[in-house]
């Protein structure tokens, strides 16, 4: 019996318990990660998971069962209590529900890979991990830790619609944090902790070792670096922290379950109202965000998403206008949009459900040094120390884990505890500099839905300026 | 004996088949059932259900370790999680903190079992969204309905075996009209606890009377915190306050002996006294029991693992989270003890209680605070913490509930707030909010502090 073959016995089994749609996926996924710190291996797991999991429609309710168990008895099991769920669902229905056409497709896809991690000897991750904090150590860290994470996922996807589909991901990254701890508070540099849809190329093109002396000298003065400044001013933020700024305050706020409210008891709702898709200004002409889940190696990446739509690019802010959202079949149809394509789960037992793809922004026409040279008076910011935001994505407070003063269009001493705030669309429209130097970061622990998942998302970023943004907020 | 304890006994005898008898190996086996019914806009959109077992293994041998998992828990499944694991061993470097394994030690509680919560249906969870959703009368409305089911065993090498089966339910939901949400959350070792109209109707009346709220100037106020926000206090004093990896490294703000609290504070971690799911031994074998963490004010500890607790020179107070190592002990089952002799008073408007209203009729002027959300710390060592507040804070004048307030976002350290002399007031009815990760049982009543550090509100 191959996984197809399960899976098509699920979906079977929904049709015949009454489901007028059902899907099923068949996914095998092998992970391992390993941390060091402070020069000795901290942990190393090596982990596998298998299983099916069954969505199936019933009259307008959805129901969703998942076993780690792939055999003929229990894929058709799992159909009928798929359905059987979805049939109490109509207790409390929601209005009708259906799905956007999609043409019955098979393919296969795979994730571009040089070097296969998991054939990588351990021994050799290991001398890196360790070597990593040994070097951090000696350069004054407290704290030196060093991980990296792989995972290598099959998925066989079946649909009642006639999809077929087969889809290999081989995902991995890493990084490194120095810690340095003073009387009163803890001083944190990080590098690298990056991901992507790459083999362990991912990992040796980050140069870790070439950075770990320079975070643990960073991390021991910002102890002593000045307190950042109450105030409003110009900012300057780096393209991971704008990775981050694009992923809370753009990422979710298209999220098209989020806006119609399906998500409005936990992770919230969004200010984006519907009416407005095409008209409204989300930020100023410089910025342009394309959902683009077929960028070769970002963490978001897929040939097909987790209802079987082929990947596709389109443009979710133009020129400063809100033109797009991330949706699924049914969300669309409820939205009365045509397109689809952001649909995913979080492995065999989890239900699909929108997702962030890659979201980023496209470049802009200028540098990073010359964003500095022409700032008179500002803070430069770099990579993410704590963020926070409300349930309509608008009011945001990010804390950095550097900055550095700019005066006179130079880089002048070192900041610590760097944090600023804003309202989403009033600091997207300040953004009047946007640097060429785009970097396509992963974020690949993105919390949504009930149960949780964890979603690996993607994000071309670049150094942007934002002006008249208020900075410094402390306890 | 249970299957899943005649499981994990297999696979320990599997490795000292294959690894030979020096080898040291901890098996943890876990059956979860876990079933979710979803709502929003006032209908199920999302009914979801899955049975899971898995087995994690962490194998010691010639001074080395490696961690591993498998849901494949056939024969082939677990002979290759073996030989896997085995096999990577000589690979890594030398573990010199190895702590060794837990020692045979028995149950200090059995876990929390009720029967018709770990075989509940679809429809008994339908029928309390059903009852949250009319409770609302016309409101929207949106949330969950969840039971989970847990049987699960540990063993390893040196002779520890135990097994436990728990079950918990919880029901967390809004009602909203334009502007206000109006929350209602409870989690509880048994779903005949979930009153659906109850927690539907308490949701309605918050969210109408956070209408047409005003915008207040951001600044310190002194605040009643409902148990809803309580527990996000609990939640990040777990994470990183008693965390004894946290701790050791010198991260965490706790000062063993240090009186750090209001002495009206203690705080005890006691899986028996909470809801949550009701697991009676940590993920290294070591039998859960009650320990205090505060008490009346002074910090009398932190949670250890194993290896935590070996860098500190003392014993695991039964906090190891399976392959958590990296992030160390969290107390999963924090609790902020209830005054036992703390007042009540009559329920007006939108207090959670009546004990909540007591805290609130002595206040001059000060916030009542449902929520708190997407809370993140800046900085683990002096826990400083920022955040907005949700589901509905007001405003109270000479003791009275005056009028509805718009969020606050907040960057407030949580010891500080709890500091000597802080806290005016703690309430007498603790309770177990629902936990979305069913991961969690932090539980308080409600809490009145002399101030709370607003930084602005939620429109700028």
């Amino acid at each position: 019996m191959t996984h197809f073959d399960a899976a098509a016995a699920a979906v079977q089994a929904a049709l015949d318990a009454g489901a007028r749609y059902a899907d099923a996926r068949v996914m095998h996924r092998r992970t391992e990660s390993m941390s060091a710190r402070n020069g000795e291996l901290e942990e190393l797991s090596q982990d596998e998971d298998a299983g099916v999991g069954v969505r199936a429609l019933v009259g307008s309710g959805w129901g969703f069962y998942a076993v780690p168990d792939m055999s003929d008895p229990a894929a058709r099991a799992a159909g009928t209590r798929a359905a059987k769920i979805a049939a109490a669902s109509a207790s409390v229905p929601v209005p009708a529900t259906g799905l956007i056409p999609l043409p019955a497709a098979t393919g296969s896809w795979s994730s571009p890979c040089e070097v296969d991690p998991l054939s990588v000897p351990l021994s050799d991750k290991a001398e890196l991990m360790v070597g990593l904090t040994t070097t951090m150590r000696e350069h004054g860290a407290d704290l030196a830790e060093s991980h990296y994470r792989i995972w290598d996922t099959a998925k066989w996807f079946v649909s009642s619609e006639g999809h077929r589909i087969d889809q290999r991901f081989r995902e991995c990254g890493g990084g490194i944090t120095a810690t340095s701890i003073g009387d009163g508070e803890s001083q944190r540099r990080s590098y690298g902790n990056q991901y992507g849809t790459r083999g362990w190329e991912m990992v040796t093109g980050l140069d870790l070792p070439g950075n770990a002396a320079r975070v643990a000298i960073e991390s021991r003065e910002l102890l002593t670096a000045a307190p950042c400044p109450a105030g409003q001013t110009s900012l300057i933020l780096g393209s991971e922290q704008m990775a981050l700024q694009i992923h809370e305050s753009v990422g979710h706020a298209i999220e098209l379950d989020r806006i119609l409210g399906w998500e409005a008891a936990y992770a919230g709702t969004s200010w984006l109202d519907l009416s407005k898709l095409g008209s409204m200004r989300y930020g100023s002409s410089l910025m342009n965000i394309a959902i683009d889940p077929t960028i070769p190696g970002a963490l978001g990446s897929f040939g097909f998403d987790d209802e079987g739509t082929p990947a596709s690019a389109r443009y979710a802010v133009h020129e400063g206008l809100w033109v797009g959202v991330l949706a699924g079949r049914d969300s669309a149809s409820v939205a009365g949009l045509d397109y689809a394509g952001s649909v995913r789960s979080d492995g065999w037992a989890r239900l699909p459900m929108v997702r962030m793809t890659n979201v980023g922004l496209e470049p802009g026409p200028h540098t990073l040094e010359e964003i500095i040279a022409s700032t008179d008076d500002g803070i430069f910011m770099d990579t993410n120390r704590s963020w926070s935001i409300d349930d309509r994505r608008l009011n945001f407070q990010f804390g950095c884990e550097i900055g550095w003063e700019i005066k006179n269009g130079k880089i002048g001493r070192m900041l610590r505890n760097p944090t600023y705030t804003g309202i989403g669309p009033t600091f997207w429209q300040s953004m009047d500099m946007l640097s060429s130097e785009v970097t396509a970061w992963g974020i690949p622990n993105c919390g949504k839905g009930q149960p949780g998942q964890t979603g690996h998302t993607g994000h071309p970023a670049a150094p942007a300026r934002f002006t008249g943004v208020r900075v410094g907020v402390t306890g | 004996m249970s299957a899943e304890l005649d499981l994990a006994g297999r696979v320990v005898d599997l490795v000292r088949r294959l690894a030979g008898s020096g080898a040291q190996a901890e098996v943890l086996v876990d059956h979860t059932a876990l079933a979710l019914t979803r709502f929003a806009n006032s209908g199920i959109h999302q009914n979801v259900a899955d049975a899971t077992s898995a087995v994690r293994l962490r194998v010691h041998l010639d001074g080395r370790t490696v961690g591993g998992s498998t849901t494949v828990v056939d024969e082939a499944g677990l002979t290759a999680l073996v030989e896997r694991t085995i096999a990577a061993v000589p690979l890594t470097p030398v573990d010199p903190g190895w702590p060794g394994l837990a020692p045979a030690a028995p149950l200090v509680t059995d876990g929390a079992w009720d029967e018709a919560t770990a075989q509940a249906t679809p429809d008994e969870r339908a029928a309390r969204v059903r009852a949250f959703v009319d409770a609302a009368e016309g409101l929207e409305t949106a949330g969950y309905c969840r039971t989970v089911y847990w049987s699960g065993a540990f063993a390893n090498s040196a002779g520890q075996a135990v097994a436990g089966r728990a079950a918990e339910a919880a029901m967390d939901g809004i009602a909203r009209v334009p502007g206000s949400d109006g929350v209602a959350r409870l989690g509880s070792r048994r779903l005949a606890d979930l009153d659906g109209a109850v927690l539907g109707g308490r949701a309605a009346l918050k969210a109408r009377a956070g209408a047409d709220a005003i915008e207040l100037p951001p600044g310190r106020y002194e605040v009643v915190l409902e148990p809803t926000a309580v527990a996000d206090l609990l939640t990040n004093f777990a994470l990183y306050g008693f965390n004894g990896k946290l701790h050791n490294e010198r991260q965490s703000f706790a000062e063993i002996g240090a009186a750090q609290f209001d002495p009206a504070v203690t705080l005890v971690d006691d899986v028996t006294a909470t809801a949550g799911v009701g697991i009676p031994f940590d993920g290294e074998g070591t039998p859960k029991r009650p320990v205090t963490f505060v008490d009346a004010g002074i910090t009398t500890g932190v949670a250890y693992d194993r290896r935590s607790a070996a860098e500190a020179g003392t014993v695991s107070t039964g906090h190891g989270w399976p392959g958590g190592g990296a992030f160390g002990p969290v107390p999963a089952n924090l609790r902020l003890l209830p005054d036992e002799s703390a007042p009540t008073a009559a329920v007006a408007g939108p207090a959670a209680d009546g004990h909540t209203a007591a805290l609130l009729s002595t206040m001059e002027r000060g916030l009542l605070v449902t929520d708190f959300w997407y809370t993140r710390v800046l900085d683990p060592k002096t826990l400083v913490v920022t955040g907005l507040t949700r589901n509905g804070v007001w405003l109270v004048e000479d003791g009275e509930i005056t009028r509805p307030v718009r969020n606050f976002r907040f960057t407030q350290s949580y010891p500080l707030a709890l500091g000597p002399g802080a806290v005016l007031g703690v309430g007498g009815n603790a309770i177990t909010p629902a936990d979305s990760w069913d991961l969690f049982g932090f539980t308080g009543p409600s809490l009145r502090l002399a101030s709370w550090n607003f930084t602005g509100g939620a429109s700028g």
